[in-house]
């Protein structure tokens, strides 16, 4: 079980079955064809985004529509940058997401690897508090969560979505965490401790340069989440200047004005990041659902 | 870890030195550990929780001034709200078609995905693009795309001649939740498929190599031995979805924004009208409805876990 980290890491191999010599020949053509057709599915909503963002936000709302735009024009993305509302949303998204990854690395790290390590009195209890966190996505609990923040006077602070987005998404982390430090043979950490290194130590020294793939994972997934939330944001920011790109973007499109290739500059300048930032660690992800997920 | 213990068992049959074996720890040498984690979770979580709680159960006015007790009268009033009745039946449609959808094509894509071919590599960027983008905004783009006038789907479809008059999408209520289903199904695929590329990642190859000699076919292969041996895997898809999908709020709130009444909305989004959206406020309403609806997402992932038995499922 605990190899299983380290058997996700490595490249995944071919299935080997007998099938016709036919087949085997087709498939060098085959696959690749479907594969495209699988790209083209997830890609081509994007490809819209990009393709509204470049025309002037009337021939968006032409109709009938047209796929590819009539007049080509990067105006919007210019609009959008030069904006000083989007200026501050991009401000709160990024304040909100590197805080609140930060938080969770400190928070989840030591308790990962503690709980990875070692029996204690209440080691189930907690595992189950962890649990029972990620079935209760803010969502649910949203109502509660803004009458404490009401109570305690953060409406409208960036306090109150970063302390929200880190507790929300300590679970995920610590889950991917466990299976990285629970992956590591004792022995190599017994050596570090003869070698006089207290727990922190052998922690910070021997165990975290062992788990960085997991670390970076979990700090990806953290920032990823945090960035991309909606409903507490929605709920907890009034304060226009105060939204984070998530909500603020939308005000693009009210009933009263319809700049669609504005929303969707900013989304595209939203999402362009992220999605960078997850293929980069396409690799670890893997390895870091199994050793979380598949004990 | 076996190994591990098995060295120490002498030590620990000798009861007069009652020495801790290495692996166990003091409570608050783990309270150190785990503290931070632990207050950040109450403070956040659980305190909210209680907070849902004590809100149920008093009425306030409308700007959210407590006015006083109101024992369970928000709950008689939620439980006999006449929309009630329609919102649980969405709810019920939403969560069973988009999770056991997006099981059985993430389990299709993962097995296409763990298959090597020129260019894998870009079709799992690709998979990963709707997972990275927020919710909210492939809403919106959806919203857009399915739009009756101005819609490109209205228009691609008409161009395919599968249909010959626009179809009112997100307005008629045939097409509604069908459509928002779809978008659903869509953004839950990716971690789906990428949870089971793990799990297929981590079958043994000496199974398959041993199947192979027995001369399995492979639909023989994968439904004895690949589907057995993803079990763990599955069982968490369905579980995360289930809590994912429930929860899910941007998909509804954007695609089914510009519809009046509660015809389309799940117990999330009706929650959420109750209590930021409707004339009302009524923020003791809404509470209540929060509670049920913690309620029935430990009621349906218990009952799932139940049924599938999910002690000699994790044992595998």
């Amino acid at each position: 079980m605990t190899t299983s980290a380290l058997r996700a890491a490595s490249p995944p191999r071919t299935i080997a079955t007998r099938r016709p010599k036919g087949w085997r020949n087709a498939r060098r053509f085959v696959l690749p064809l479907a594969g495209f057709v699988v790209l083209l599915v997830f890609i081509a909503p994007y490809l819209v985004m990009l393709l509204d963002a470049l025309r002037p936000s009337g021939e968006v709302l032409a109709s009938p529509p047209t796929f590819l735009p009539k007049t080509w024009t990067p105006a919007a993305f210019g609009e959008v940058v030069s904006d000083p509302a989007f200026q501050n949303w991009l401000k709160t998204s990024l304040i909100v997401a590197i805080c609140s990854t930060i938080i969770v690395i400190l928070v989840a790290i030591p308790a990962a690897y503690f709980t990875a390590r070692f029996t204690f009195r209440g080691r189930l209890a907690f595992l189950g508090l962890i649990v029972i966190t990620q079935m209760f996505a803010p969502t649910s609990l949203v109502v509660g969560i803004y009458r404490e923040f009401y109570d305690f006077g953060l409406i409208n602070t960036y306090t109150a979505l970063i302390l929200t987005d880190a507790a929300f998404n300590i679970a995920f982390a610590l889950w991917i965490l466990q299976g990285f430090f629970a992956a590591i043979p004792k022995e190599i950490e017994e050596a570090a401790s003869i070698d006089g290194s207290g727990r922190f130590g052998t922690m910070i020294r021997i165990m975290l340069p062992l788990t960085l793939p997991g670390v970076v994972t979990a700090v990806t997934f953290t920032f990823i989440a945090a960035w991309n939330e909606y409903v507490v944001a929605l709920t907890l920011i009034q304060d226009d200047s105060l939204k984070p790109l998530t909500v603020g973007v939308n005000s693009y499109v009210t009933a009263y004005q319809q700049n669609w290739s504005q929303l969707f500059a900013a989304s595209l300048i939203a999402i362009v990041p992220v999605v960078i930032l997850f293929a980069l660690i396409e690799k670890h992800l893997i390895g870091g659902m199994t050793a979380g997920a598949v004990k | 870890m076996a190994i591990a213990t098995t060295g120490r068992v002498p030590a620990r049959s000798t009861p007069r030195r009652r020495r801790r074996t290495p692996g166990t720890a003091r409570a608050w040498e783990a309270l150190l550990w785990l503290g931070p984690a632990l207050i950040l979770i109450l403070g956040v979580v659980v305190y909210p929780a209680i907070t849902l709680v004590a809100t149920s159960f008093n009425t306030y006015d409308i700007v959210g001034l407590r006015k006083g007790p109101a024992g369970f009268t928000n709950y008689t009033n939620f439980l006999t709200s006449p929309d009630l009745g329609q919102v649980v039946w969405n709810t019920t449609v939403w969560v069973a078609a988009v999770v056991v959808l997006t099981i059985l094509v993430g389990l299709a894509l993962a097995q296409f995905l763990s298959k090597e071919f020129f260019g894998r590599r870009f079709v799992r960027w690709a998979v990963i693009v709707p997972w990275a983008s927020a919710l909210v905004i492939t809403s919106q783009l959806f919203r857009l795309m399915f739009d009756y006038y101005h819609g490109i789907i209205n228009q691609f479809l008409m161009g395919l001649g599968i249909i010959h008059k626009p179809v009112d999408w997100l307005g008629d209520p045939a097409f509604t939740m069908p459509s928002m289903i779809a978008v659903g199904v869509f953004v839950s695929i990716p971690f789906t498929a990428y949870l089971f590329v793990a799990g297929l990642n981590a079958i043994p190859t000496d199974v398959y190599e041993a199947a192979r000699i027995d001369g399995a076919g492979a639909w023989r292969t994968y439904r004895d031995i690949t589907l057995p041996l993803l079990r763990p895997a599955i069982l968490i898809g369905v579980v995360l979805n289930m809590i994912y999908v429930f929860n899910s709020f941007p998909v509804i709130w954007i695609l089914n924004g510009s519809n009046p009444g509660f015809g389309n909305d799940t117990l999330i989004t009706y929650m959420y009208k109750l209590a930021f959206k409707s004339s009302q406020h009524d923020v003791g309403l809404a509470a209540s409805a929060g509670l049920f609806n913690v309620l029935i997402i430990l009621i349906a992932v218990g009952v799932y876990l139940r049924f599938v038995g999910w002690r000699e499922a994790t044992k595998a």
